[in-house]
């Protein structure tokens, strides 16, 4: 079930024990049969932790979605809540008890589970609303961070970036700090911090105050971490804003993974059986689940996406000899043993047609002129070529009406690597996007503008070649096929801040001190100190782990980039990612949009 | 508990009793113990007097003195009594002293004569006033029962949880009772009275009489009774000098014998289940003003010079004392018994289990250091297991023994939590309340002493240094509280809001500052509140995230208070889509942001939004003249519109006021005329002047609404550079070679194509023939 979580180096099977644990002793708190009344963000996260049968054998018969109005009967003894501390949430939850049928339906008792935190704020608003007594049992669970896959961990926390840098509320901060604090309680200790950028400064300060908090609680298990990288998303805004090009960051840009899951356009995963439902397609999208657990994609999704297909057709050829087999199989024994291995080789079977039909759907995609049109103006400023002026492509897109999103990925990319735009083209490209798309995105950018993604050329001069140089973020050789350097997952460009990390590794982060200068935040380190007996004796070979938490989220490009950075023979690291949430450009700019409705007439 | 189960009977014959020393009293005292009221504590405990209380006269001079002891009569404190006419002390559970006055008023003190608080036995009694009184000890806590001169009981079972009965009256009494008894059975708390000859039992609803079993009819009337320590066995004493014994259920006689004096005991108490003692008794004789206090386990007697211990003996043990030789005053008979019985026996036993022996040394060491006379607290091994060591630890405390319950701990090897940490909070707790030392110092020597041991929660000793009226010390001690999850609410309940938010912002915890930022909203006033908060820029952006979805006028003065004209703009644009329904109010809300991004000289801002509202009015004009919804479109789809439904002329006008740049418009314009399938519109509008956009727009779109042959008339004005590419579209050549896998088509186009203007189709191809070589 859960088999992809230890198949890294770090065994995080533990972590989602732990958090499964912690769910059936609140479940089983409270005694009799239950209903769950869902925050809707919630489910998918969870899905990851526990499944309805998890829930099911601690009684839990009914789930809803929590909304206005009077909740929908149940023949429960709980009604069990389980939300985010919000306080629009809190008013829902106050309508349902308050609207509880007290004379028809039998008494049913109340229970809240924050998720991942109690809030005195949200218990005052449902004390103001007079329902706080009815709750039996309010308690938090505290899974700060969703292990995702063997080398992952998200907090999920949709607004996190929005709220950091556009808002100054530091709340999911303190969740992510929180989290790390679960993490070393099960892992040990970790006994190097390094960092960049301020949310970053602030995660560290927290976590040494609240390892300070329980100045008895020494930690008595054997570090697994070496160290942990904390980075903030704004010292990169380039990465999530170019396309990403490995075969799961495309899914990514172009169906979008939730919670590990993509739902897929249905007519290419048609039953192939002959004659029955070969007429009628499905409507319903495809929904699969992709993680470490399936082999095959285990072994492509971090591929770019050009060396995808070779992969997948050297596999039908295997797969199809491996069929064949069957032929040869002349004595019992020999037939016995091909029937065994054939659950395992339909599996593989089923598991190639599928991701074949996923790399057909997104070569339909890269293959189109406009995808090409798009990246090689994407490459071009990342290059540094003509990032100083207005770009013909792009103002081509606007007048086209193109997606907005595309067009303020675009724009936000040029600026980045310009280090801000020139009033002029700034103001050209922000009169045309509002003039196409409507004023009302003057909220937006004015957001864009705030959040450092857009902004005006303040200084003459344009720190970003330094930091291209510097850094190698742009390099001209890239091998698709076999990489040598990570600049593979964006066909061309290194992801700064996987460059930051792989830098740290060696030769640290001293030999670069004037680019980090140049990018925003401090850049810090911090040790904390093991009792002597927990220090760890190397062996000789035995690979570094880095933690690296992204503040603010995290590409599936760059998750791939520091694989390639862990599988590396003489790399001497491995890396566990962990990250607030999985972006990419669409869904991180989507976060930063304005939501204006013009009033209904 | 206090009380323990009747594991025991009484038997009828004699059995082995010593009489131990315990100390002789240190408190030299002058007056008789009987010219006093006097209560002493179980598990030896502290020793209440109070002196010059029956004294009709109440000169100042002669004002009672309440003193309280040690067992051994150390003296812990003493106060000139200034409150009512006491009628009884008693001691609490906990060690609290109860002073029960006629006016039914209970003060409570604890051992160093300090008041805590007081409670009232009733209205009535302040009339009635109470007679006679008893403190006694049930699995509920400790509890009072009074006698009023009304001649009605009165008692509550739990001082700290006070419920007062008021218990049935006694039929036809017309004068105080002999003597009475609080007893206890199957939890219900019941009272005994006597009078004359008569025994009445009185609960909560009613009172009737009882008879003991098998007394003899000659008894006479009863004078005085006596219940056991764990309630289990009675005893009456009459005036003709006999005593019954039995059971308090009244169920079973256990004896009855005479004695040869007459005149009642002053006190009468039970000693274990095994006999019991009354002053004056011939089988012990004592001193004439002496004091008896039931023990679990014996009787302590008490003297203005000795203090004795009357300790009854097991039959079983009674040969290893004959051997044992006795320290003369050893105190610790059981524990010693063990002791003896472990190490006289271990030679014999091969796998005897160490720990116990061990455990029982440590133990005695424990009891012999409390035992001293300077400690005073007298326990025996039975006591001190019924105890139980945490109890004792607290008593400890409770004496403000700090460096010996400390100790006790290190060397029993408590965990830290449970042993050293709290002794410290109870000593940090008790240093708050030492007025005579400034804030500075006491809050030095508490984290001097305390540092950060584990378990130790600062929070708990600035809270009871609040409860003591010291604010200041309070904050100094929080200081050093690392959680600011229990720095932050103690800070609000001190009104010491500021303080609190910025250790709120400290913890980085957002709800705590939410919290405290909300607790300031109420407490202070709209502009000092606005004020704190601009010193404090976290808990501004948080309340400025609270007013968005809470309080949006709030937003707005929040912004007007900072100045922001930036963010009054945004706000005013966002209000011109939320609240404002009407064009009017909407272009009003829309002027009011005009105005603010001037003043913010974000002259962008300013010029797009006076834009929109030229546009919006515009809308709303073509709304009302075409018919059509226009409002809310954005420029280019209202443009497109009119194009759509040949509106040229409106088209160019806006066109032109809007200074929409050539290349959108004409992108713009051939899209929507391609739409309407206006082929002849679209030649006539590419010839209107040289386009801006060049002529492969036209072949695209005309061949994206597959009119091959409009596309062929533009695809001959293309430009040099870009004709391969409009050939393409046209042919769809590339598309077809490559879809053909087809490499002399591929090879075809590629010689179309010239490398600088047409890479795209370059690399396509090429990209395309490797996949072919791979295959």
């Amino acid at each position: 079930m859960a088999a992809h979580l230890s198949s890294g180096r770090v065994n995080l099977t533990a972590l989602r024990e732990a958090g499964r644990r912690e769910l059936r002793e609140f479940l089983d708190k409270c005694a009799g049969s239950k209903a769950i009344v869902w925050d809707e963000y919630l489910t998918g996260p969870f899905g990851l932790i526990a499944q309805y049968s998890l829930l099911k054998e601690h009684e839990v018969e009914k789930m809803f979605t929590l909304k206005a109005g009077r909740l929908p009967p149940a023949d429960v003894k709980n009604i069990i809540f389980f939300v985010r501390p919000r306080l629009e949430l809190m008013d829902i939850i106050a309508e349902n008890v308050l609207s509880e049928d007290r004379v028809r339906s039998p008494l049913r008792d109340f229970h809240i589970l924050f998720v991942p935190r109690r809030s005195l704020l949200c218990e005052q608003r449902l004390k103001d609303q007079g329902v706080l007594g009815s709750f039996i049992h309010r308690e938090q669970y505290s899974m700060d961070l969703i292990p995702f896959d063997g080398d992952l961990l998200s907090m999920e926390s949709e607004s996190a970036f929005k709220e950091c840098y556009l808002e100054n509320d530091q709340t999911s901060l303190y969740h992510a700090a929180k989290g790390l604090m679960t993490l070393q309680a099960l892992y040990g200790t970790i006994p190097q911090i390094f960092g960049k950028g301020d949310c970053a400064r602030h995660v560290a300060n927290m976590m040494i105050r609240m390892k300070r908090e329980f100045p008895g609680g020494q930690n008595s298990i054997f570090p697994v971490f070496d160290t942990l990288l904390l980075l903030d998303r704004n010292v990169d805004l380039l990465s999530p804003l170019a396309t990403q090009l490995t075969y799961e960051g495309l899914i990514d840009e172009i169906y979008g993974i939730q919670n590990t899951y993509v739902k897929l356009p249905p007519e290419k995963f048609a039953p192939k059986k002959q004659g029955e439902g070969g007429k009628d397609l499905p409507t319903e999208p495809k929904k699969l689940q992709l993680n470490s657990a399936e082999e095959l994609y285990a072994e492509i999704r971090d591929k770019n996406f050009n060396a995808v297909g070779s992969v997948l057709s050297k596999k039908a050829k295997i797969i199809s000899a491996a069929f064949e087999e069957r032929h040869h199989a002349k004595t019992v024994g020999e037939i016995k043993q091909f029937v065994s291995q054939l659950p395992h080789m339909q599996a593989a079977r089923s598991s190639l047609a599928n991701h074949t039909s996923i790399a057909e759907l997104i070569k339909d995609i890269t293959t189109s002129e406009d995808f090409f049109d798009n990246l090689t103006v994407e490459q071009e400023f990342m290059s540094g070529i003509d990032t100083d002026k207005v770009n013909n492509y792009t103002e081509d897109c606007i007048a086209q009406k193109h997606p907005l999103i595309k067009i303020l990925r675009l724009v936000c990319l040029q600026s980045v690597c310009n280090s801000g735009l020139k009033q002029k083209v700034l103001d050209h490209y922000k009169r045309e996007i509002l003039q196409t798309y409507g004023y009302e995105h003057i909220l937006t950018l004015n957001n864009l503008e705030k959040a450092g993604l857009l902004k005006l050329q303040t200084s003459s001069r344009n720190n970003y070649p330094t930091i291209r140089k510097t850094m190698r973020l742009w390099m001209d050789d890239v091998n698709e096929q076999n990489p040598n350097d990570i600049s593979y997952v964006y066909s061309g460009y290194a992801p700064l801040s996987v460059r930051l990390a792989q830098l740290l590794a060696r030769p640290g982060w001293r030999s670069i001190e004037e680019v980090l200068k140049m990018l925003p935040g401090p850049h810090f380190e911090e040790r904390q100190q093991l009792p002597t007996g927990l220090q760890k004796k190397r062996q000789q070979g035995e690979n570094r782990v880095t933690l690296v938490f992204f503040l603010g989220g995290v590409t599936y490009a760059e998750i791939a980039a520091l694989r390639f950075l862990s599988q590396m023979e003489d790399g001497g690291t491995e890396y566990v990612i962990a990250t607030t949430k999985l972006i990419n450009g669409t869904n991180w700019i989507k976060s930063l949009m304005e939501k204006l409705e013009p009033p209904p007439f | 508990g206090i009380t323990g189960g009747c594991h025991r009977s009484p038997k009828g014959e004699a059995a082995f009793s010593q009489k131990f020393e315990l100390y002789s009293m240190a408190w030299n005292l002058k007056e008789d113990l009987r010219d006093c009221l006097v209560a002493a504590a179980p598990y030896g405990g502290p020793i209440a007097l109070l002196k010059n209380n029956f004294r009709k006269e109440k000169s100042p001079g002669s004002r009672p003195l309440l003193e309280i002891y040690s067992a051994s009569g150390v003296p812990l404190a003493s106060v000139l009594w200034k409150s009512g006419q006491v009628v009884q002390l008693g001691w609490t559970a906990s060690e609290d002293l109860l002073c029960i006055q006629e006016d039914g008023t209970v003060l409570i003190y604890n051992l160093f004569c300090e008041f805590k608080r007081h409670f009232s036995m009733g209205n009535e009694v302040l009339q009635n006033h109470v007679r006679e009184a008893k403190v006694f000890h049930t699995e509920y806590g400790t509890g009072v029962a009074i006698l009023t001169g009304a001649h009605r009981f009165s008692l509550t079972t739990n001082i700290d949880d006070l419920k007062l009965r008021r218990m049935p009256e006694v039929p036809g009494l017309q004068k105080l009772p002999s003597c009475w008894a609080v007893l206890s059975q199957d939890r219900v708390t019941i009272i005994l009275l006597a009078i004359g000859q008569d025994l009445y039992l009185l609960d909560n609803t009613s009172c009737s009489v009882v008879t003991p079993p098998g007394i003899s009819p000659h008894a006479g009337a009863y004078v005085q009774m006596a219940v056991s320590f764990n309630y289990c066995y009675l005893a009456l004493f009459t005036d003709t000098g006999s005593i019954w014994m039995g059971t308090s259920s009244l169920k079973e006689k256990l004896g009855e014998f005479s004695c040869d004096f007459r005149t009642p005991p002053r006190q009468m108490v039970w000693h274990v289940a095994e006999l019991w003692t009354l002053s004056g008794e011939r089988r012990f004789i004592l001193d004439e003003d002496s004091y008896l206090v039931p023990e679990l386990d014996g009787v302590r007697i008490f003297s203005r010079t000795t203090h004795e211990f009357l300790h009854e003996i097991p039959e079983a043990s009674e040969e290893i004392f004959k051997i044992a030789s006795m320290a003369p005053g050893a105190l610790l008979l059981e524990a010693q018994r063990e002791y003896e019985a472990a190490s006289f026996g271990k030679c014999f036993l091969d796998k005897f289990p160490p720990e116990s022996f061990v455990r029982t040394c440590r133990d005695l060491r424990v009891l012999n250091a409390i035992w001293d006379y300077q400690i005073g607290i007298p326990l025996t091994f039975a006591q001190y297991k019924q105890l139980t060591i945490e109890v004792l630890l607290d008593r400890l405390v409770l004496r403000r023994l700090y460096p010996l319950a400390i100790k006790i701990c290190e060397y029993l090897r408590l965990s830290e939590f449970q042993g050293v940490s709290r002794i410290l909070a109870h000593w940090a707790c008790y240093k708050v309340q030492q007025k005579d030392k400034s804030d500075e110092e006491v809050a030095h020597a508490i984290n001097q002493k305390l540092g950060d041991t584990p378990g130790i929660s600062y929070s708990e000793i600035a809270a009871r240094a609040y409860d003591c009226g010291r604010t200041e010390l309070a904050i100094k001690v929080l200081e050093y509280e690392p959680r600011s999850g229990e720095q932050v609410p103690l800070l609000l309940k001190m009104k010491k809001s500021q303080l609190a938010l910025n250790k709120a912002i400290e913890s980085g915890d957002t709800d705590l500052v939410y919290t405290v930022v909300l607790h300031l909203k109420n407490e202070l006033n709209r502009g000092t509140f606005f004020m704190t908060l601009q010193k404090q820029p976290v808990a501004l952006s948080l309340y400025r995230q609270f007013c968005k979805h809470q309080e949006l006028e709030t937003l707005k003065d929040l912004y007007n208070q900072d100045d922001d004209h930036q963010e009054l703009g945004n706000f005013h644009v966002h209000s011109s889509y939320s609240s404002e329904k009407r064009i009017e109010g909407r272009v009003a809300a829309l002027q009011n942001a005009v105005d603010e991004y001037y003043k913010a000289k974000n002259e962008f801002a300013a010029k797009a939004t006076e834009d929109q509202i030229k546009l919006l009015r515009m809308q709303r004009r073509l709304q009302d003249e075409l018919d059509k919804p226009y409002v809310d479109y954005s420029l280019h789809d209202t443009v497109y519109g009119l194009i759509l439904d040949g509106n040229h002329k409106r088209a160019e006008q806006l066109y032109r006021d809007f200074r929409i740049p050539d290349k959108r418009f004409w992108w713009l314009k051939i899209g929507a005329l391609a739409e309407r399938e206006d082929w002849e519109e679209m030649e006539k509008f590419s010839k209107s002047k040289k386009s801006p956009i060049g002529y492969l727009p036209f072949v695209e779109i005309c061949m994206k609404h597959h009119n091959r042959h409009e596309a062929k008339k533009y695809a001959a004005r293309v430009t040099p550079e870009q004709r391969v590419k409009a050939h393409i579209l046209l042919d769809q050549a590339a598309d077809a070679a490559i879809e053909h896998k087809n490499e002399n088509e591929m090879n075809l186009v590629l010689s179309k194509c010239t490398a600088a203007t047409d890479s795209s189709v370059v690399e396509k191809i090429n990209r395309a023939k490797a996949q072919i070589l791979k295959k």
